[in-house]
């Protein structure tokens, strides 16, 4: 295959960012879209005479769909064409030969141009952080059936927990909302026994964190769902919003009067 | 205090853009349901027009409502702003290639603009209807004061006399189904409301919903301009 390719380059967050056209022949279609690029790299590595060579910076780690890494924002949509597929998971066969690719990176304030198409999502960490946890004790391996559990709650908690957090809810949004992260998330958790001892601050420290950090808001597209990689479901959404909701209204904090034992 | 006790949150904001969305959803119907009787639908429709304005505009249960109506509307269009501004600023730098997911229609996103379009439409609303009520503004031709009640009918008969206001009329009221046919479904996501079962249902009740109200109440200049 015949490609032309504009790729966003930056040199870092400071810079002043432009797009660079690149000529690519004799790519496989059986290639990856990932490996496309590594070849694009190993050209600009020959051909440039001069030093440093300035490679194309982009991430990626697992190459196999599970470590949500990967984030190009290819024509117009967060991981390529394909549904329900990661960028390391697609293939140049649903290119068409002589097709101009524009590839670019996940554009939301929070998640800053690191360098090329790499962003810095430590935003997600950080909501992680506020929230995102369980409490377990140590010692030794509890027993997997001690907590009964529904059967769908646990399906339902499982489709949930398939969020890799690359962010492509983000950069699909209109509003560069990370809504459906946190939806699910919080959804994880919300469906199992084991996340019940949080249950009441979880949520709305996730959301002010979520808030705090600048994402936009939900105006309920769902652009979110349908470019997800894992089709994590918008039902989420609205079971954070449920969640939110009857936790303020069913928190009830104990007055502190001092004293303790009595 | 924790910080988003003072500070509304964006999903604290939803649910207020929600309920009062839900809210002129439900004033919508109502104020067609009197409209329609501007239209020679049966033989007395100009009494019973006259009947329901009066019990609008003195009913004490439905003046409480107009204060919660007006509370409403203006709460939902300050969120709104609020919200869309907020959403602007989290993209500070755009895309080149725009967003090409099949989800976007028309219809969500240009929630914001469909909204200044209603906004627009109100103000000119307010001071053909309102301000004449409030005294502010003279009666057109043709509409008397009769025992103190404001004669409504004839004032909206002046109205869609003009060709050019039936056409603003029906531009405008377009820009209002568009928001409400994303607005329905969105209001019952945006409260949690979201099951596998009900939320195709709530999707197509909105489509019928917006559908029938937009027409519903394009008829009326369409009757005046065609007939
Ligand atoms: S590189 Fe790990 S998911 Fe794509």
């Amino acid at each position: 295959m015949k490609l032309t390719l504009k790729i966003w380059r930056q040199e870092n967050a400071k810079a002043k960012g432009r797009f660079e056209t690149y000529q690519l022949d004799n790519i496989s279609s059986d290639c990856s879209f990932l490996e496309m690029l590594d070849i694009l790299n190993e050209q600009l590595v020959n051909d440039q005479v001069k030093l440093p060579v300035d490679t194309i910076s982009f991430d990626h780690d697992c190459r196999e769909g599970i470590c949500g890494m990967c984030s190009l924002y290819i024509n117009g949509r967060p991981h390529g064409p394909e549904q329900g597929t990661t960028v390391c998971q697609l293939h140049m066969r649903h290119f068409k030969d002589g097709d101009t690719i524009t590839i670019e990176p996940w554009r939301a304030g929070p998640f800053p141009v690191v360098k090329d198409l790499m962003v810095d999502r430590l935003a997600f960490d950080k909501i992680i952080q506020a929230g995102g946890f369980t409490s377990v004790s140590t010692g030794g391996v509890p027993d997997a059936n001690a907590i009964p559990i529904r059967k769908e709650d646990a399906d339902l908690a499982m489709d949930a927990a398939a969020c890799i957090g690359c962010g492509a809810c983000v950069a699909a949004c209109k509003n560069a909302s990370a809504m459906l992260f946190v939806a699910a998330k919080v959804s994880q958790f919300a469906l199992l026994p084991q996340g019940k001892i949080e249950a009441k601050e979880r949520v709305h420290a996730m959301v002010a964190k979520m808030d705090e950090l600048g994402f936009g808001n939900c105006s309920n597209t769902y652009a979110c769902e349908a470019e997800c990689p894992k089709n994590i479901s918008v039902e989420n959404i609205a079971r954070m919003n449920r969640e939110y909701f009857s936790q303020a209204v069913t928190k009830a904090d104990r007055k502190q009067n001092g004293g303790g034992a009595g | 205090m924790r910080k988003t006790d003072v500070k509304l949150s964006s999903l604290s904001k939803k649910y207020f853009m929600a309920f009062a969305g839900l809210f002129l959803i439900s004033f919508l119907v109502v104020h067609l349901g009197i409209n329609l009787f501007i239209l020679p639908i049966t033989a007395d429709h100009e009494l019973i027009f006259a009947d329901a304005v009066h019990f609008m505009s003195t009913n004490p249960l439905i003046k409480v409502m107009e204060v919660v109506l007006f509370g409403g509307f203006i709460l939902h269009a300050i969120l709104g702003v609020i919200l869309q501004l907020q959403n602007w600023n989290a993209r500070p730098v755009g895309y080149k290639v725009s967003q090409k997911s099949q989800v976007y229609s028309p219809f969500t996103r240009f929630m914001i603009h469909t909204g200044i379009i209603i906004f627009v439409f109100l103000i000119i609303h307010f001071m053909n209807f309102y301000f004449v009520k409030m005294g502010w503004a003279e009666p057109p031709q043709g509409a008397h004061i009769v025992e103190g009640q404001h004669d409504f009918y004839n004032m909206a008969l002046n109205l869609f006399s003009s060709p050019f206001y039936c056409i603003l009329y029906i531009v405008l009221i377009m820009g209002l189904g568009f928001h409400l046919h994303h607005a329905f479904q969105s209001a019952f996501q945006s409260l949690g409301l979201n099951h596998p079962t009900y939320t195709p249902v709530i999707k197509v009740i909105g489509t019928i919903y917006s559908v029938l109200v937009t027409f519903g109440f394009i008829s009326i200049p369409l009757y005046f301009l065609f007939v």
